[in-house]
């Protein structure tokens, strides 16, 4: 939180509108339980206590879009499930954000043929893209710090676009 | 137990004009059956004493394009009480790539044969409910037929990144 200004010890911290909203989203972001394939298995490894994503303040994977701020792609994602994962990004209320995790889910991977989407910026835009196949929760967190940093860049006069 | 291919040739006696060739390979046999008769010779295979094939384990496509008859369905039978496997296998032609149900006969043909209806294409005549299993329902064509373009993109390198996502659709936010 940028400290602009500390008055005594009166306990009153002043700072702007787009920080403290920045902070807030960015601390409290909650990821949708929504894995596709093995980065699933990754993304529980950075749940679990090892490392821990509860630090981020993303403790919660809700089981509901309606509560979601962040959609994590992990897998490839196949033609008929290309809809449900669209619809599944419609159903979250703004504002919202999604990471491409792994190869499969940014470009196709070694799936290139008719049955998987190339790359699911497809169907709904991405905000972070994480390399590998799959990427080690490090990877993973990393593209979370990434898009920290790039909610904590956003405008108020960038907001409801 | 009797003998595989003592099986094979009974059944060869039994439907003289319908099987049209016994190959033996590492002690699995397979019967070539007409696709006219693959009805009759399933029932006989399943009631027969002595064979009593209760259980179809697998029913499988291949495509042999571009020779014809192009499309080959395999039928894995399997008795439970004498413990043996029999393959049932029938030729449909390309230009008319039609064959009878085996649902009345084992009702677990019903998923196995839309899988095949799904990914080559062969209609069974008679199905309770022919639709696409795998695939989504509006898909067209049917991608495990040899003539199917394998490829969907065109693999992105630095020198023709341009070209390929000028190509590519992009989502509405």
């Amino acid at each position: 939180m940028g400290v602009t200004q500390k008055l005594g010890n009166l306990g009153i911290v002043t700072t702007t509108l787009e920080q403290t909203v920045n902070w807030g989203r960015t601390n409290a972001m909650w990821p949708m339980l929504f894995g596709l394939a093995c980065c699933a298995i990754e993304m529980m490894a950075t749940q679990a206590s090892q490392y821990d994503l509860s630090r981020f303040g993303m403790e919660l994977m809700r089981a509901s879009p309606r509560q979601s701020d962040l959609m994590i792609v992990a897998g490839r994602v196949s033609r008929k499930m290309a809809p449900v994962l669209r619809r599944l990004y419609d159903q979250m209320p703004s504002p919202k954000w999604v990471i491409s995790m792994g190869d499969c889910a940014s470009c196709g991977g070694v799936f290139n043929n008719y049955a998987i989407l190339q790359g699911v910026d497809e169907v709904v835009p991405v905000d972070v893209y994480v390399a590998g196949c799959p990427p080690r929760p490090e990877q993973l967190i990393e593209g979370i710090m990434t898009l920290h940093a790039k909610v904590k860049g956003e405008k108020i006069a960038d907001w409801g676009k | 137990m009797t003998d595989l291919i003592e099986i094979a040739n009974n059944l060869r006696g039994a439907f003289p004009g319908a099987v049209q060739d016994v190959i033996e390979f590492r002690g699995e046999v397979t019967v070539v059956v007409d696709k006219s008769a693959i009805v009759e010779v399933a029932t006989y295979c399943r009631d027969t004493n002595g064979l009593e094939f209760n259980m179809l384990s697998d029913c499988a496509g291949n495509d042999y394009y571009p020779d014809e008859p192009r499309f080959g369905i395999s039928y894995m039978l399997y008795s439970l009480p004498h413990n043996q496997t029999l393959r049932l296998k029938a030729y449909v032609h390309g230009d008319d790539p039609t064959i009878q149900t085996v649902t009345g006969i084992w009702s677990g043909a019903n998923w196995l044969e839309r899988e095949i209806y799904d990914m080559f294409g062969v209609t069974f005549e008679g199905h309770p409910d022919l639709r696409r299993i795998l695939l989504p329902f509006d898909w067209t064509g049917y991608p495990l037929r040899k003539d199917y373009p394998l490829g969907y993109e065109e693999v992105q390198f630095s020198f023709n990144h341009d070209r390929v996502q000028a190509k590519k659709p992009h989502p509405r936010e």
